[in-house]
């Protein structure tokens, strides 16, 4: 007895779970794996996913098996030189012409590291794992909308543009289906007597003629059932459904005075590519300003942006104004999502601080989804992270951190949107 | 015999041409009298494939990081096109079920018929290994309530704990095999019922082993008795039943590991055998089929390319080389079989006077029945395929600088080169011999084991990483020990891996 089961369509992910295993088993290697390749990425390459590299040794799974040494005997076919007794040199290591061959193929391929790809939304789960945007919730549903048209089911009114020819004639024919069944029903029947009528061997010229007749007036009848009707129109129906916009802006400010080089200004890259991933998460598409501000405010490209050198004094408020400038310009904050992230060495003209802080209090903060700032130095700081510390206890979408080498980003950036419940409650 | 009209040779398969082939090659199947159980063909895409693939051939198989790592492993291979799937896989119950490779063509799909439904199955059926170490009835059954059984400790227990215990258990599973007693058949029902009482009586067993409350009279006497009173080589069923500290539920896991890994025991000890059985029959049922006129010229050339590719053997300085083929050899020693029969030399009468000139199915039945790899082929090995096979023997000895060709294929090498290879497929020499043989039940609960090597093969390095999953699972310290030159065991790994403190 046999059976034939067609499994094609059976769920093909049947490693799925033990694949999760694997990566939920091996996370810390991986994790490491992921925010190293972080900084070989560009801003916005995020389209790929991750190749993750572990250590063939921190996989194995160890069984006790023999080693090398002692007495092997061993048989091997194709013997094309060999008499009993021969006496051929032990091959230096496993590189062997006649002697051991199997063994070098199994120490050749030991020491490899294990190397898988991971997708590009697992690559950003493990990146982002138990980040958040903060703010993200309580806004979007009150000022946020967009209008999405979607197609809603058919109606019996609307304009002819919108109509669904394969639903009305779906229509038209279960109308003349109804309309017609009896008299067919008859139809046949009559057709059914004539033709009984023509076999037979008397002649019933009368009845045959009054078949015909009701025949030909059955037909008629028939035929005059209207092929469309108005009543079988259907139209295609939209309706207008809210969606919380998937648009986001994200500001990159930087100071590139003669004080920032280019050390400090890769850790700030480093910033804005994390930021930048961690925005793809929520936002289908996001555009990216990048002001670069010593004591004018410039908008340029990525390029200029991250190996221009620049000299002389700073002015952050410039890069502020522009920012304002640039939101009025092209980013009503009704239709994007706002974001801003201003790195700087913390050098800026004492007199302008204060001023800063008026701009991003009174213009820039009640816009923005979150504002961040990352001050990159190794000294103390100065009037601008003072001045910015006023504001942090008032806005819980303004956050500020400092950063003095490369190994801070990660952390203080999961710092930054950590997870914080507790907070939002209490300052919403 | 009379020609009939050859069916569809047309490359692509349908599941109506399936059927007819099915039909005609069970139908010359039962002419060779193959008993099989009955069949499940089942078509899967590449994809299932590589799931079936990481689960080791089980059906159903419990969740665990392993299988996870053997599908990445086998997709990255795949895709990377280093590795093509294998064209079937078939697993031993009841019935049999087989996968067939959509992408196969309808010729392929008619060998991997032959092959599996009809060569493996009947194997599963017929071996004497088979039939006394597994149940083909009841294992999907038991994988099943496997499954079931872990994810509810998963839910019960967490995750890493249940992963943990498998990872011990895993590392331990090739000494988890009973080589001298039949496993009992279980439902799956009973197997639940009886889940519960065995639980609770082996705690209680537990319990009463390691009772704290001193049986002070006895004293001295005690200390000389060891536990347990001879060397055990099951260490899973000796955790199983004895490990202190385990919860029940681990003991059930500990058990899940050794019932499976009893289930593959049998398919590590026939491998020759049973691919060698499996090729034989496919080879045999399609020329008769071809034979028949059932088939056509076109249909034979690709099964013979197949076929060929299938059981080469490359000669020992080939880059293809990594062992012999087990295919190879197995094909080659039954299709001899039956040369043997038909056709017997003056050498075979000599060799075989048993079988020369008998009848051949009888023969290949009988030899596919009663035998496993070695005994297979110090049995049935024939000078003539030495011959063929141009074999060799080197013996190599750490304490010599050179290696020596110990037998070649001539008149006095043939008996040393068939006994060798015969050695080179006893899974007794191959796995480390590695018996439980003290538990310091009156004082530190110290576990100690003894590896005794085979002609002084010593064991790998794993064998510390080894032990701390054996200390997992005992939670008590675990020593390995081993006899030096002089007789006295020397600790040759611990853990945990410290000297313990000076005995007072």
């Amino acid at each position: 007895m046999t059976n034939f089961i067609d499994r094609r369509l059976n769920s093909k992910n049947k490693s799925t779970v033990n694949r999760q295993r694997f990566l939920r088993r091996y996370k810390s290697q991986i994790k490491k794996s992921v925010s190293d390749a972080i900084n070989k990425r560009g801003v916005t390459d995020v389209d790929s996913g991750e190749s993750i590299v572990i250590p063939k040794k921190d996989l194995s799974e160890p069984i006790f098996h023999t080693g090398k040494g002692g007495v092997q005997d061993r048989i091997h076919p194709g013997n094309d030189q060999f008499s009993t007794g021969d006496r051929i040199p032990r091959p230096p290591q496993s590189q062997g012409q006649g002697g051991g061959p199997g063994e070098a193929s199994d120490s050749g391929e030991g020491e490899d590291d294990f190397i898988f790809s991971i997708s590009k939304d697992e690559y950003l789960n493990l990146l982002f794992e138990d980040l958040e945007l903060p703010n993200l919730e309580k806004n979007q549903l009150d000022k946020l909308i967009e209008y999405k048209t979607v197609r809603a089911g058919f109606c019996a009114e609307g304009v002819p543009a919108n109509i669904d020819i394969v639903k009305s004639l779906q229509g038209s024919i279960a109308r003349r289906i109804a309309m017609t069944s009896d008299k067919r029903r008859r139809l046949k029947e009559c057709q059914h007597k004539l033709e009984q009528l023509n076999n037979d061997t008397h002649e019933h010229v009368k009845e045959k003629r009054e078949l015909s007749e009701e025949i030909s007036q059955l037909k008629q009848k028939i035929a005059k059932v209207p092929f469309i009707d108005t009543f079988d129109l259907r139209f295609r129906n939209y309706t207008r459904q809210p969606v919380p916009t998937s648009k986001a802006v994200m500001f990159c400010l930087m100071d590139v005075s003669g004080s920032m080089d280019q050390a400090t200004k890769d850790i700030a890259k480093r910033f804005y590519i994390l930021l930048y991933l961690f925005l793809t998460r929520t936002y289908k598409t996001i555009d990216v300003i990048y002001i670069r501000h010593h004591t004018q405010a410039k908008e340029v490209d990525e390029q200029e942006f991250f190996y221009s050198q620049e000299t002389g004094g700073t002015i952050a408020s410039s890069a502020l104004e522009l920012m304002i400038k640039v939101v009025e310009e092209r980013y009503s904050s009704s239709n994007w999502n706002i974001y801003g992230a201003q790195a700087s060495d913390g050098d800026n003209w004492a007199d302008d601080s204060p001023y800063c802080r008026k701009l991003l209090a009174d213009k820039i903060l009640p816009k923005t989804r979150y504002f961040s700032y990352i001050e990159i130095t190794q000294r103390a700081h100065q009037t601008l992270w003072q001045q910015y510390q006023q504001l942090e206890k008032d806005n819980p979408h303004f956050a500020m951190r400092h950063i003095k080498t490369v190994d801070d980003i990660y952390p203080v950036f999961r710092d930054l949107f950590h997870k914080n419940t507790q907070e939002i409650k209490t300052t919403g | 015999m009379a020609k009939r009209k050859p069916l569809d040779d047309s490359p692509d398969w349908t599941f109506d041409l399936l059927k007819q082939y099915q039909t005609e090659i069970a139908r010359v199947a039962e002419h060779y009298r193959l008993d099989t159980y009955p069949n499940q063909i089942e078509v899967i895409a590449a994809e299932q494939m590589m799931d079936a693939y990481a689960s080791v051939g089980m059906p159903i198989g419990y969740n665990h990081w392993t299988f996870g790592k053997k599908f990445i492993q086998t997709e990255q291979t795949y895709k990377r096109g280093r590795m093509g799937l294998a064209y079937e896989i078939v697993i031993n119950s009841d019935p049999c079920i087989a996968y067939l490779m959509e992408e196969n063509t309808m010729t392929m799909q008619a060998l991997v018929m032959a092959h599996a439904c009809y060569g493996h199955n009947s194997f599963f059926k017929g071996n004497y290994l088979f039939k006394s170490w597994t149940d083909a009835s009841s294992i999907i059954d038991y994988l099943l309530f496997a499954k079931n059984y872990i994810a509810e400790c998963e839910n019960k227990y967490g995750i890493s704990e249940v992963e943990s215990t498998l990872d011990a258990c895993h590392a331990l599973m090739n000494h988890g095999v009973d080589r001298y007693k039949r496993p009992q058949k279980i439902s799956l029902d009973e197997e639940l019922k009886r889940q519960k009482d065995r639980e609770e009586y082996l705690q209680s067993q537990v319990n009463s082993l390691w009772r704290t409350l001193p049986a002070a009279q006895a004293q001295e006497a005690v200390n000389k008795t060891t536990f347990p009173s001879e060397p055990q080589e099951n260490i899973l069923y000796f955790i199983e039943k004895n490990a202190p500290l385990l919860k029940p539920w681990q003991r059930e896991i500990v058990r899940v590991v050794r019932k499976i890994s009893q289930y593959f025991y049998p398919q590590k000890q026939t491998q020759v055998m049973n691919e060698g059985w499996a090729c034989f029959w496919h080879y045999t049922i399609l020329n008769h089929l071809y034979d028949e006129g059932l088939v056509t010229d076109k249909f034979m050339m690709e099964f013979l390319h197949s076929h060929t590719s299938v059981v080469a053997q490359p000669e020992y300085n080939s880059p293809y080389y990594s062992g012999i083929n087990p295919y190879a050899l197995g094909f080659n020693m039954f299709i001899d079989i039956r040369r043997i029969c038909e056709h017997p030399t003056e050498e075979d009468k000599q060799w075989f006077p048993e079988i020369a000139g008998s009848n051949w199915l009888d023969t290949v039945h009988f030899a596919m029945e009663n035998f496993k790899d070695e005994s297979f082929i110090s049995q049935f090995l024939s000078p003539k395929l030495m011959r063929d096979f141009k074999l060799f023997h080197i013996h190599d000895d750490e304490s010599n600088n050179y290696v020596e060709i110990g037998a070649i294929h001539n008149e006095q090498g043939y008996k040393k080169l068939r006994t060798t290879l015969s050695n080179q497929y006893n899974l007794s020499n191959l796995e480390a011999n590695i018996q439980i043989i003290d538990t310091n039940i009156n004082g530190d609960r110290a576990l100690t084991l003894r590896h005794t090597p085979h002609k002084g093969v010593p064991l790998a390095d794993s064998k510390s990483e080894v032990l701390k999953h054996l200390h997992y699972l005992w939670q008590f310290d675990v020593k390995l020990v081993q006899a030096n030159k002089s007789g006295e065991d020397d600790v040759i790994a611990r853990c945990p891996d410290i000297e313990p403190q000076e005995q007072l």
